[in-house]
Order: structure tokens, then sequence, then C-alpha cells
């Protein structure tokens, strides 16, 4: 193959990354839009082993097949053994850490591509690729670093909480200023062991950097390592004359970046504070004495009876619904309320769950109908009307102190008000605070009744007991 | 390839990855990151290339191998996990009205 025309099936692939994206944007063509992105790829990998790419200096590559073929696709057979199953097998409560882990192999990968590459170019790179591949090595380590870390909160493997220790913001800041120093050193003296110290510098910084992000703040980060991760590939893709790598780095750098804002105003939050909250987050206050102060709990009879006699009811799912893999014991609940007459709605919060999205994700793998789900600029003037609002494994979505607290971590976020409801059900496992750790005022409330127990044991016996009356 | 080509293809594709994502529903950001987080793993591409120029047996050729398959996983379970997820809303009709 001649280079042009892999120069065009490079376009082509980068055409159908756009297309992709833009599938990827709206409802009906989403599916499509990935299969699209999936088809560029898999051409894009397929091009590059019939054409040999130039080694510095050369005008034209050797003949084919490709040095280490067979190494080659060895290397790619256990990344899909590895990938593949990994993709198919995940509970899609545990998908938004899956998606941070690939996040991080893929920066982890494009730091390793700049580092050979270097390796490979010794003293004959220029500097322009040097700062390249010194910008690659440092940002795909950050996005490794911190994605593994990322995933090892929503994993559960590690506190959820802000992670902060005294000092922090100037170990934080200190090694910052090691990674920039180690960058000029690498880019004046053009030494191997400058860029592996560079590399594990920045992988201490990614760690550094992620630490002391809250949970509820977490899917920002992800979204932002993300783009990290395109603007690497874009980078690297200098350093290989690769307009591929260039076109599909940048797009998802910059689609990244606009993702990121978004769903950082879904939640209510500022960029900035997220990205710099390492800077300014303080450890978190004791919340009183909290736990000592009365709550009301009821029996799942209790709860039948409120149900049977209301109205109008409004569901608000959150992560807990799903852990307990209670969405098709709550479709029963719904369907058995519908029956009855009672004016049923879901409100879902554009954050609940672990990633903007994600409840919807749930709700739809239990064949909830989507006519059902309401959002929450809809179901939010409903609540003065509503009779009963039954909280389902949430907790920091329907939090009052975002909106009466100035200073608690979560101020400012949008919540699903139903504070308004008649009466309030709470669905939970114990008092433990939710995954952003903030106290919950509405769980001393009068009108709040708790049902405490696993969600989908309760809620089988709530059914039990409706059917009954 | 000459510095200016470069920086305009940059600067063509940072617009176009603003434009084709500036309205998106709350509840596609999550198939959305994911299957942007699958396009980056297109530096499988890049991976393949500093392989071929690596020596047999040289550390080069080991890291470049590991590069592969850490590429690999991200692509395509980048692009399978998207799917799985898509494949949930697909069979919904929009009710209502």
């Amino acid at each position: 193959m001649n280079s042009t025309l892999y120069s065009l099936i490079g376009l082509a692939a980068g055409v159908a990354f756009i297309l992709a994206l833009k599938g990827l944007s709206h409802p009906k063509t989403a599916r499509r839009g990935n299969l699209i992105g999936a088809f560029g790829a898999t051409v894009a990998t397929l091009s590059v082993f019939l054409y040999v790419t130039p080694s510095h200096g050369e005008e034209v590559g050797h003949s084919l097949p490709l040095h280490n073929f067979w190494w080659i696709l060895g290397a790619i057979a256990v990344g899909l053994i590895i990938g593949v199953p990994a993709a198919r097998k995940v509970e899609m409560t545990q998908m938004p850490q899956l998606v941070a882990l690939f996040n991080g192999v893929g920066g982890g990968a494009a730091a390793l591509v700049a580092i050979v590459e270097y390796l490979n170019l010794g003293a004959e790179a220029t500097t322009a690729e040097v700062i390249f591949t010194v910008f690659t090595v440092v940002v795909g380590c950050v996005s490794f670093s911190g994605s593994i870390i990322t995933f090892m909160k929503l994993q559960e493997l590690m506190t959820t909480r802000p992670v902060v220790f005294p000092g922090g913001r100037f170990v934080i800041a200190g090694t910052l200023a090691a990674v920039l120093g180690t960058s000029v050193w690498v880019v004046a003296a053009l030494g191997t062991t400058p860029l592996l110290v560079l590399a594990v510098l920045s992988l201490l910084f990614g760690v550094l950097f992620v630490l002391p992000v809250g949970g509820a703040d977490v899917p920002i980060v992800i979204s932002l390592l993300n783009a990290f991760t395109g603007l690497t590939v874009a980078a690297s893709g200098y350093v290989l004359s690769s307009t591929l790598l260039i076109i599909a780095g940048t797009l998802v750098g910059a689609s990244g970046t606009i993702l990121t804002r978004l769903m950082a105003e879904a939640m209510g939050r500022s960029l900035f504070g997220t990205l710099f909250g390492a800077f300014t987050a303080k450890p978190q206050e004791a919340s009183g004495s909290a736990e000592e102060r009365p709550v009301r709990s009821g029996s799942a009879d209790d709860v039948a009876i409120l149900l049977n006699y209301a109205r109008r009811v409004v569901i608000v799912p959150g992560f807990g619904l799903a852990v307990a893999q209670a969405q098709h014991t709550v479709r029963e609940l719904a369907d058995l309320m519908i029956s009855k007459g009672i004016d049923v709605a879901y409100g879902i919060h554009p954050v609940a769950g672990r990633m903007p999205g994600h409840m919807n994700v749930l709700l739809a793998e239990a064949n909830v109908p989507y006519d059902q789900l309401a959002e929450m600029d809809e179901v939010n003037p409903t609540f003065g009307q509503t009779d009963v609002a039954i909280v389902i494994g949430a907790n920091d979505v329907v939090n009052p102190a975002a909106q009466t607290t100035p200073g608690c971590p979560i101020y400012g976020m949008p919540i699903l008000e139903v504070n308004h409801a008649s009466n309030i059900i709470f669905l939970k496992r114990s008092m433990r605070p939710g995954f952003a750790g903030i106290e919950n005022e509405l769980l001393y409330d009068p009108k709040t009744m708790l049902l405490f127990g696993d969600a989908k044991a309760s809620l089988t016996k709530v059914v039990s007991a409706l059917k009954a009356l | 390839m000459d510095a200016i080509a470069i920086i305009s293809i940059f600067v063509l594709a940072v617009f176009v990855g603003f434009e084709v994502v500036s309205k998106v529903s709350s509840t596609l950001h999550t198939p959305l990151m994911s299957g942007a987080n699958a396009i980056h793993g297109v530096i499988l591409v890049g991976a393949i290339i500093v392989a071929d120029h690596s020596e047999a047996n040289s550390l080069e050729l080991w890291l470049s191998l590991a590069a592969i398959i850490l590429a690999t996983i991200n692509m395509v379970g980048g692009f399978v996990v998207t799917d799985r997820m898509l494949e949930m809303f697909k069979p919904k009709k929009k009710g209502g009205e």
C-alpha cells in the first residue's frame, strides 16, 4: 500500500470518529455511532499492517511484513482476551470503574509509545519531538495513575471520601514543580534516566491529584482524565507523524473537555473547584451528635398502607437500588400501584448512580417503560402534589443541604425536592451517609419514615403487604 | 509533516470536537464518555508502529508490546462496553407524547 492510500484510510477513520461522536450525542443514533467508531478503529488498525511507517530519517519504510509481526499479533490477542470478557461480563453497576480503568490503560499505552519512540530516536530527536514526548509521558502517566485511583475509589477498595493530609497542598505543589523541572531537564539533557524519573514523578502526581477528590466528583475527574488521554494520543501522533492519531486524539480531547464541563454543570459543581480541590480541601468536620438523634422507622406494612391511600407516588431510585439488584422488584411495586389506580413516576436525578445517566442505564436494564422516567426539571414542580416520595438507596441527590447549607460539599448541586412531598419514605441499609459523605437532615424530618434493610428484601415485603390490602 | 499542516489539523479538530458534543442530554453522558474513551484506544496504531521500529529482543520491543496490550484493552473493551450500555436503550420506544 502506498503512503497516499494509507493517509486516505487514516482520514476516513478520522471522519468515522467524528460521525461516531456525533451519533453518540443523540439517543436514536447512539448505538450506530458507537459501531461506526468501532469500524473506523478496526480499519485504521488493519491499515498499519499493510503500510510500513518510515523510521526517523528514512524516505521509505522497509518492505512488508512489519518487524516483530507475530509478537504484535500475539500482544493484540492478549489484549483481546483481557478486554473483551471484562467488558462483556461487568455488572452494569460496576461499569463506571471499568470505563475509568480502560481510560487509564489508554493513557499508559500512550506514555509507553512516547517512551519507546524516544528510546528509538535517541539523539536524532528534534526539540519539538522531545517536547511532545515529554507532554505525552507526563499527561499519559497522570491519566494512568489517576484513573487507577478513581477505579479504587469507585470499587470501594479505598475510602470514597476526599483524602486530605496535613501539608498536602505543599506536597502536591512540590511534586508538580518537580515534574516541570524534570521536563526541562529532559528537553535539555536528552537522556533515558531523566525521562524515567519524569515518568515516576508524573505517576506520583496523578495519585496526589486524584486523592483529594470526593466521591461525588469522581465522574467529573474520569471525564477529565479521558480528555487528557485524548490529548496525549494527539501529541504522540505528532511524534509518529500520524494524522489519524492527531485527529482522533484532538477530537477526544476537545469533546472530553466539553463533556467534563457539561457534567460539572449537571451536578452544579464548579470545574475549577473540583480540580483544585486538592489545594482548598479541608478535612471534613464531624457532623455533631447527628447519630444520636431520633428517627422514625416503620415496617413494610406501614409503608404499604401509606401507599395504598396515596394518589400520586414518586419513586426516587439511587445507586443503592442497583447494588441491591432491586430494579425488577421496584418495577413490580410500580406496576402494582398503577393497577390500583395510583399515579406513579420515577424521579431521575441526572447524576443518580455513579455517573450522569447511569441510573437510566440501570432502569432500562429492568425494562422500566421510558415514559415513567421523569427528569428532574419535570418532576420537581410536582412534588407539592405528591403524597408519597419513596427514596430507594439514594441520599445525596435528595439532600436539602445542597440548597440550604452553603459550604457543604454538595452545596449548589440541583436536587430532587422530595422534601416538598407530603410523606417521604427512605429505604436504607443503615444510617450511613451517602457517597459524598454528608449527613442528610431529611432523615430526621417528622414526615419521613425509614424502612431499614436490604432494598430488594424490603421492597418484596412491601409488595406482598400491598397485595394483601 | 510540516508544522503548519499539523497545527491546522489540530485547530480544526478542536473545533469539530467542541461542536459535535455541544448539546447532549445527561442521559447520554456516560455512553458518550465511554465511546470517546474507546476512540482514544486508537493509540494502538501508534503502539504497532513503534513495535515495528523496535529491534528484536530489545527493551523497546517489550515496552511497545505492553503498549499494544493496553491499547487493545482500551479500544476493544471500550467499544464493547459502550455497545452494552446502548443496547439497553435501544428497544425502548419513546412513550407518552
